[in-house]
């Protein structure tokens, strides 16, 4: 997948212009956000523990360096094999790795983001390995052939009916939008490759340091499955999952749940703390740890950019979002959409590929005001605007790319909007010009995309400048 | 927001300034003068810099903040009195409030950004302003009618201005106040976002335009200029009759 201005247009355009789509997100996104408003309404004081989230994450990171040498040493410790990955590659190198070390032909996946970074399934496929998805969304988008579109829910551009027609397409189901009827068939083929699969392959959402424990939160079970049945477990984490104490886990948690799904707590949630010991019935015969950086260091060393990485990717930003709810994920063009994907993937691809999805937003501030971590998503989105067209000169052009979206034309308009604007003599010139332009504006450039949906707006003859200074006594 | 109750408890001013911000200048300039007048109206004096241009809001969300700056810094000399700054935009009083001290911090003089600092902090709101400093009281002369009320995002979520425009709406007898479905959501302006995703805008205004004429309102009102016209443009060009006026224009009319 590739961010692209160019195909951006397009693909929120064309997702605008399609009807099953937007009512689609519509009605999921209805049903989310009423969930998550009522989650948390049982919450004594959501703001308090937003705090409180967001001081976990913001502490985490200011030790990273040392949690992530104590998460790997108590790992260690536990029996767990840990490798670092800079790079994408590096990460794909030491999955295959550990697959073919073990004579892996199949390998069964939970629901992981850094998995879809690293276009794991693809590359595994290259390489003579089969990769199941075992999340039921994830199934079915695999099944489609199509990346998710939302990182909690990744099939929510479809509705009971595509999905049905897709299962009878693929699998030869009856074409019947039974929804238990076509979990039931999924959980059946599913089984079948837990038990034939010679790895499992997870994400991870918290690391506790202090104890070795990597945290699985999830609803369908099947997290549990590929962590115990097949014989090796690769678990795989951006440097930012790591938490120091146990302690930290139960508010970021309560937070997590409510804010994803609207749930007190998940169904399932899977505590990872090494591979089966001797006299144990189940569980793999070793676990791996894969931690990766692709880009994130970057990120971090700019201290404003840092909040970035306080996300715990429960989605609620994508639900809130106005302009996620016309386009969807898909349009995105990477795996992370909504306000944390324009925050994300101009910072790993490069502002000069992906800088136009810092400027698709209208900073309206309802990501922000349900962020469980409070990332300020809108004054980041500012940052990396600024970033875009005129990277700070002094030793801060940390973001990749930075500058690399400036566009001359736009640059000079800023300069003449900046000499109209910063001089009073000039702004009453241009005031009176533009009064007398009236309604005789020309449609063209902006006015012209302006005109498509609204009618021309129409300066007044005279300046509130001209009334009040007018005015009789003045 | 602390700026409402640090106002309130330091009591009723005897002068404040007007900021007026440019697209009431331009678009809007009798709900500015109506802004003032109803300050005006409560025997405080307003001091209204004829030097004023805009609160470089444009360009600073574009990214472009040294040209922000400069704008932002022409504005400052004007406004030097310790008296508050009443601003009829949820928008540019939360540029001016919020963005200003750290637009200075980071390219400024020391002086300027101490003076950004002392500015920001004089920065109200107008129905704060009006409703929670001055405490007016209206009198409905009008006739019956029923407004939309469009809460904007940066009055709602930056400034945490909610109830505010809301009670001043609420005293006037014969107003009544419709529903509004997704009320809180954006109108899809967003500034240059208008023209630059000028399809998603359309989109988010679609649905904005639809929920105003579902409400059975005939009147729009709204502090923020650039909702106005977005909202505003889209309903003419779909030929509703509704009116979409600032706030404080139809608070005058119906008051005068
Ligand atoms: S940015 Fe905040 S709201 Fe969005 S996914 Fe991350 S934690 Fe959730």
């Amino acid at each position: 997948m590739k961010a692209d201005p160019r195909q951006f247009r397009q693909d929120s355009a064309r997702a605008i212009g399609d009807p099953t789509l937007r009512a689609n997100l519509r009605h999921t996104l209805g049903r989310i956000r009423a969930r998550r408003a009522e989650a948390l309404a049982a919450i004594e004081d959501v703001e308090a523990l937003r705090r409180i989230g967001n001081a976990i994450k913001q502490e985490s990171l200011r030790r990273l360096p040392r949690l992530l040498e104590q998460l790997e040493a108590n790992l260690v410790r536990n029996g767990v094999r840990v490798h670092w990955a800079e790079t994408l590659a590096e990460a794909n190198g030491i999955v295959l790795a550990i697959a073919r070390a073990n004579g892996v032909r199949l390998a069964v996946k939970g629901k992981s983001m850094v998995s879809e970074e690293m276009e794991l399934n693809a590359f595994l496929a290259e390489h003579g390995i089969e990769a199941i998805e075992a999340d039921l969304g994830e199934y079915i988008v695999q099944l489609a052939g199509q990346p998710p579109s939302h990182i909690v829910a990744p099939a929510m551009h479809m509705n009971r009916h595509q999905v049905a027609a897709l299962f009878h397409d693929k699998l030869g189901a009856p074409d019947v939008p039974d929804i238990e009827a076509m979990t039931a068939l999924a959980r059946r083929i599913l089984r079948e490759k837990f038990q034939r699969a010679g790895m499992g392959i997870t994400g991870v959402n918290f690391a506790i340091a202090e104890t070795g424990t990597l945290c699985l939160v999830e609803n369908e079970g099947n997290g549990r499955m590929v962590t115990t049945v097949p014989p090796v477990h690769v678990a795989l984490m951006g440097i930012e999952k790591v938490i120091a104490r146990l302690a930290d886990l139960p508010p970021l948690m309560r937070l997590l749940t409510r804010s994803a799904t609207g749930q007190p707590i998940s169904t399932y949630f899977n505590w990872i703390s090494g591979p089966r010991r001797p006299g144990e019935k189940d569980g793999p015969r070793e676990v791996h740890l894969v931690i990766l950086d692709n880009g994130r260091s970057a990120i971090y060393a700019d201290a404003q950019l840092r909040e970035t990485l306080d996300c715990v990717r429960c989605g609620a930003c994508l639900n809130i979002c106005p302009v996620f709810e016309r386009i969807g994920g898909h349009a995105y063009g990477s795996m992370y959409m909504g306000p944390i994907g324009k925050l994300l993937t101009p910072q790993m691809a490069g502002l000069g590929q992906a800088g136009h999805l810092v400027g698709a937003s209208t900073l309206c501030g309802a990501c922000f005001e349900v962020c469980p971590v409070q990332i300020p998503i809108p004054a980041l989105l500012l940052r990396l605007r600024q970033e875009a067209s005129q990277p700070s000169p002094a030793g801060r052009a940390l973001v990749r790319g930075a500058g690399g979206a400036r566009n001359p034309a736009e640059a000079m308009v800023w300069k003449g909007w900046q000499v109209l604007h910063d001089s009073a003599a000039a702004y009453r010139v241009f005031a009176r010009l533009a009064a007398l332009a009236g309604d005789r504006l020309p449609a063209f450039g902006p006015l012209k995309a302006w005109a498509r949906h609204r009618a021309l707006p129409r300066p007044a003859p005279r300046s509130l400048h001209r009334l009040l200074r007018d005015r009789p006594g003045e | 927001m602390g700026m409402a109750g640090e106002r309130a408890a330091a009591g009723r001013p005897a002068e404040v300034y007007f900021f007026g911000t440019c697209l009431v200048d331009l678009f809007y300039p009798e709900a500015g003068l109506a802004a003032v007048e109803l300050i005006e109206r409560e025997g405080v004096r307003v001091i209204y810099p004829q030097a004023q241009t805009c609160c470089g809001q444009p360009a600073y969300n574009s990214g472009y903040r040294r040209e922000a700056r400069r704008v932002a810094a022409a504005q400052l000399p004007h406004f030097a009195k310790p008296i508050p700054v009443v601003v009829p935009s949820g928008s540019c009083a939360a540029m001016l409030h919020g963005c200003y001290p750290p637009l200075f911090a980071e390219g400024g003089t020391a002086a300027e950004a101490a003076r950004a600092r002392d500015f920001a902090g004089r920065v109200v709101e107008w129905s704060t302003f009006l409703a929670e400093v001055l405490r007016v009281r209206l009198r409905d002369r009008g006739a019956p009618v029923r407004v939309a009320y469009h809460p904007s995002c940066h009055l709602l979520r930056e400034l945490g201005v909610r109830e505010a425009p809301l009670a001043l709406l609420g005293q006037l007898a014969q107003v009544e106040l419709a529903a509004l479905a997704g009320a809180e959501e954006c109108c899809g302006f967003g500034g240059t976002f208008s023209v630059k995703q000028a399809d998603i805008s359309g989109a988010m205004l679609a649905d904005k335009a639809r929920a105003v004429v579902e409400s059975g309102a005939t009147v729009l009102l709204s502090l923020d200029a650039g909702c106005l016209l977005q909202i505003g443009g889209a309903l003419a060009k779909a030929g509703h009759a509704i009116r979409c006026l600032p706030l404080p224009l139809f608070l005058k009319e119906r008051t005068a």
